[in-house]
């Protein structure tokens, strides 16, 4: 197992890191000056939930705005092959308290939410006993807010919108929970990777966390491994580092592979023979048109459908959609129904040629990006697996990536 | 200041009023819709635009002023 610096220490499986053990590690908690927000902007620390949003800027404008809003600490992880979030907040909950208090200074936030998916259980516990131990005003009064287990949750706005309204349902942009808007308070709504390499930064600098990355990457990212390989699971790897890099700490695939999932659920298939070289950083794959999401690396083995995986994961978007806006409600459930014909080998040609119509249309017409995300996985599949999209046998419920 | 399209698409209900007044910028998908072909309005189609605006029954369409 990689672990670098998140994760280093005691073995994140046997459990929750003490408070004790926590600072002796890593020593006390520097104080918040204007330093802080320097040193996360030379540090280059983009989101982790999924967006890459540079971390400063956000805490910049939520500042601007005035702050005095909540912050919410984000381990909603809806996505359903990422473990990252769950694996830290169980065994490093003081490196997120400790994120998260600085934040909740730097920005002025008035209370603190821990915001976590209902279904992680031990997530919860540790985060819940690891606030217990603290003693620092902002964390005592902190509140935990379940998660609904539903992929949108973890959206910011949506987070806001449970909060204030009882309801995890995304909002109309702008304004963005970061921005104040009239009489509304900014929030910020930050994942909780993200705040423990604050933590990090806070402690050690901006030059300290880019001498780890690769090609020009910054510092370490947490990804988690799914598929044909190994060892499937959590890994804290070098920001950069490339997906053959991936697949031999994930201990080698068992099989021949035919695609890597990058991304998750909002990411895309690359072809397994395009794949290898891809640099896991945010911004560099950005560039190639690609994704690092949350960090999912997912391996879809030759005897494994990528059509047909495709078509599951459609079939989850779309009834993971919020149903508040038209075209990512009948779009995506289009999309999902035909693709899933598709899958079971009774589609007509103009199927999938309405599939990449509907692709294309869809995207940009929600008010989050799920719609976006999903048009965006389905189009890289087209691509990734056009040979099997053009001659499709029935044989639905093949397995995983 | 030029004029651009926006789409509350929370508040859409596809009632289409939007395409049925300004076609030449607004379509509506297979649900009924609106795509907006080009958000940027030109000015020759701005009066046209603004009653599109104000027909729409569920107040999703919007005019925002963006500097060039």
């Amino acid at each position: 197992m990689s672990r670098l610096r998140l994760l280093s220490g005691p073995d994140p499986a046997a459990g929750s890191e003490a408070l004790n053990v926590h600072v002796q590690r890593f020593g006390p908690l520097p104080a918040v000056g204007p330093g802080l927000f320097d040193a996360i902007e030379r540090s280059g620390l983009t989101g982790r939930g999924g967006a890459a949003f540079p971390v400063a800027k956000k805490w910049r404008a939520v500042s601007a705005a005035g702050g005095g809003g909540a912050l919410i600490v984000n381990g909603a992880e809806g996505e359903p092959q990422s473990f990252k979030d769950r694996t830290l907040m169980s065994s490093r909950p003081h490196l997120v308290l400790d994120g998260a208090l600085l934040a909740a200074r730097a920005v002025r936030a008035s209370s603190v939410v821990m915001y976590i998916g209902e279904e992680h259980r031990a997530a919860q516990v540790t985060m819940a006993r690891a606030v217990a131990e603290r003693t620092e005003h902002e964390l005592r009064h902190a509140r935990l807010v379940l998660a609904p287990a539903r992929y949108v949750a973890g959206e910011s706005s949506a987070a806001v919108k449970l909060l204030n309204a009882g309801i995890a349902s995304p909002t109309t942009r702008p304004p963005s929970p970061h921005e104040g808007d009239g009489g509304r308070l900014p929030t910020l709504v930050q994942n909780v990777e993200t705040l423990a390499q604050v933590a990090l930064i806070a402690r050690y600098g901006a030059d300290w966390f880019r001498s780890a990355g690769r090609r020009g990457a910054a510092g370490t990212i947490l990804v988690t491994v799914a598929g044909a390989v190994t060892s499937p699971g959590v890994l804290e790897v070098e920001a950069g580092i490339s997906v053959r890099e991936v697949l031999e700490l994930a201990g080698g695939a068992t099989q021949q592979l035919r695609a890597v999932l990058l991304g998750g659920y909002f990411g895309s298939w690359v072809d397994a023979s395009s794949a290898w070289d891809l640099p896991l950083d945010a911004s560099m794959l950005r560039e190639r048109g690609l994704t690092l999401g949350c960090g999912v690396v997912g391996f879809l083995p030759v005897t494994g459908c990528g059509v047909c995986e495709t078509a599951r994961i459609m079939e989850y978007l779309a009834s993971e959609s919020s149903a508040q806006c038209g075209p990512c409600f009948f779009g995506l459930r289009a999309l999902a129904t035909t693709s899933g014909w598709i899958a079971q080998g009774i589609a007509d040609p103009s199927d999938l040629a309405r599939l990449e119509r509907w692709s294309r249309e869809v995207r940009g017409r929600g008010a989050c990006h799920h719609p976006d995300g999903a048009v965006g996985l389905l189009q890289s599949a087209l691509t990734a697996f056009a040979t099997e999209y053009q001659s499709h046998p029935a044989h639905l419920g093949s397995q995983v990536a | 200041m030029r004029k651009h399209l926006a789409i509350d698409r929370i508040r859409c209900d596809g009632r289409g009023m939007c395409a049925e007044l300004l076609p030449e910028l607004i379509s509506l998908d297979d649900w009924g819709y609106p795509i907006i072909a080009s958000d940027r309005v030109p000015d020759h189609l701005s009066a046209q635009a603004e009653k599109a605006v104000r027909s729409c029954p569920v107040l999703a369409l919007a005019l925002r002023s963006v500097r060039p």
